[in-house]
């Protein structure tokens, strides 16, 4: 990511999405990996975070299924997603249905477009 | 000045429901000044005595403001932090220091919430905070919250510890056992497991039964210090301790998701209050979800991490039980305008003047009081209290 570009970690985290680009940030002061986007570490409160791309593969912390009627769009799965790099962020299992999305199971993001913005979902390993 | 000097020092003298359930037509502040009024008679005080105010509210940014303008107050000392339903909880320590300190004689907790009847209900109250508050990780995937979080948590205890549905649902049917007893609670009807189970799924694993109760409700309390409140109305309920901890915001912050900051706020009462969980008499955790009442089970050590699953089995916590947790019917089936942590306290202190009736707790003599708050057990607080015979 370009240090140049404008904003700060939240706006440009969310234009790397856009642009297809899923990115974290990893402390230059205490080397560890940060989720959310932050301006300080939340470890050792350094301003060095650089952003990193992640591997793209973690697992299922944990996982629910939202009840929904069908005529609203249906049960739609959230989970918590923790990556290989140890930190963890919300998002949703695709390409399963929400009933078999397994706490340990092994996952990889990927971006998607949803409503004109980029988002990271997972999928399972195996369907891929 | 430590959390130990201030123990016993300050007594809750008063306290006051109102517009418990359906409060058809009333504004927040009208609930509210209800409650207040009621807790302030209870204590043989008037308002004009009141010179300390914790409040908080969920709509308004500078809720202490409206409330000292409506009852017409003019305290020395304003509280006014919002960690969500823990903080009329929270409210107690710093109140503490500040009537140890002699800076006020008597401070006034108070709150109000029209959230059921209101026609600016909790759809559009959620869609506000959204904007006004808003978190962009999470928001983009829907979390029904705060079922949602909780769930998650639920979920990963159950993965981790075994903890099952039915359970859960041991915590539901305690809290409805208790409930029957109080004519004050909302939801009375008969309530079994195999009902809990087969409900209305909202956010797997919580069927509705799961769920907090969405009601309206004012609540308040009075505290001042122990010498003067001798000479007031009631028998005074002294505050052995009060501690708080905050841990994170939302459920991707919470670091272990079986783990919550009252294992934090919990060792700090205990220790200071010089008792433990098994001198408890009773028991009162705010049960925004089933899952609440396990976790803080195991948090403040009345079991250990990841057995509060077996702890609740075969009506452990209903009435008859081992343990009497949530006589009220807590939020599940009492009482749940939104924050709750007020209602909590008051049943605290009902049971340890014994003016609880049909679910009274023979001879209770000291109390735990838990605070939750937040999405996802953000901040916790813990409260230890005893009457006189348990200084």
């Amino acid at each position: 990511m370009q240090s140049n570009e404008p904003g700060g970690a939240e706006a440009r985290y969310f234009s790397a999405l856009n642009q297809g680009r899923f990115v974290i940030q990893r402390c230059a002061g205490c080397g560890n990996h940060v989720f959310y986007p932050r301006s300080i570490c939340p470890h050792c409160s350094s301003d060095r975070l650089e952003w990193v791309e992640p591997k793209g593969t973690g697992t299922v912390y944990s996982a629910t299924t939202v009840r929904r009627k069908p005529e609203a769009g249906g049960d739609y799965n959230v989970s918590l997603i923790e990556l290989a790099e140890g930190v963890r962020m919300m998002s949703r299992v695709d390409g399963v249905p929400p009933a078999e999305v397994r706490i340990g199971m092994p996952v990889r993001a990927k971006v998607i477009q949803h409503n004109g913005a980029g988002l990271v979902v997972f999928e399972p390993e195996a369907v891929r | 000045m430590s959390l130990e000097d201030l123990r016993g020092k300050i007594a809750i003298v008063g306290v006051g429901t109102a517009g418990c359930g359906e409060a058809h037509g009333m504004s927040e502040l009208e609930i509210l000044a209800q409650a207040a009024k009621i807790a302030v008679e209870d204590a043989g005080l008037t308002m004009k005595d009141i010179d300390g105010l914790c409040t908080a509210n969920l709509m308004a940014a500078m809720w202490p403001l409206n409330v000292v303008e409506y009852l017409g107050l003019r305290p020395k000392f304003v509280e006014g932090t919002n960690i969500g339903g823990a903080a009329f909880v929270a409210h107690q320590l710093p109140s503490m220091l500040a009537l140890a300190a002699g800076l006020c004689d008597a401070v006034l907790v108070c709150y109000g919430s029209n959230q059921r009847t209101a026609t600016f209900g909790r759809r559009e109250r959620t869609a506000a905070r959204n904007v006004l508050d808003p978190n962009p990780y999470e928001a983009p995937y829907q979390p029904f919250n705060p079922p949602s979080s909780y769930a998650l948590i639920a979920a990963r205890h159950m993965h981790q510890y075994g903890t099952t549905r039915r359970q859960l649902a041991e915590v539901a049917v305690a809290a409805r056992k208790w409930a029957q007893l109080n004519p004050e609670a909302f939801s009375r009807d008969p309530l079994d497991i195999d009902t809990v189970l087969k409900a209305r799924m909202i956010s797997d694993p919580f069927t509705a039964y799961d769920c907090c109760l969405v009601t309206d409700g004012g609540a308040a309390y009075v505290m001042t210090r122990a010498d003067r409140a001798r000479d007031l109305k009631k028998k005074p309920v002294y505050i052995l301790a009060n501690a708080t901890a905050v841990w994170h915001r939302s459920i991707t912050g919470m670091h272990d998701l079986t783990v919550t900051p009252s294992q934090e706020s919990g060792a700090r009462a205990f220790a200071a209050a010089g008792i433990g969980p098994r001198d408890i008499d009773v028991v009162q955790i705010y049960d925004a979800f089933s899952i609440n009442t396990i976790l803080a089970l195991e948090d403040l050590g009345f079991c250990r991490k990841g057995e509060g699953g077996p702890f609740v089995e075969n009506g452990a916590i209903a009435p008859g039980g081992r343990l009497p947790v949530n006589t009220n019917g807590g939020g599940l089936s009492c009482v749940h305008p939104n924050m709750y942590g007020a209602f909590a306290t008051i049943e605290a202190v009902r049971q340890l003047r014994g003016e609880c009736g049909a679910r009274q707790v023979k001879d209770a003599k000291t109390a735990v009081v838990n605070g939750n708050g937040g999405n996802s057990a953000s901040s916790q607080s813990t409260s230890v209290l005893a009457t006189a015979e348990a200084l």
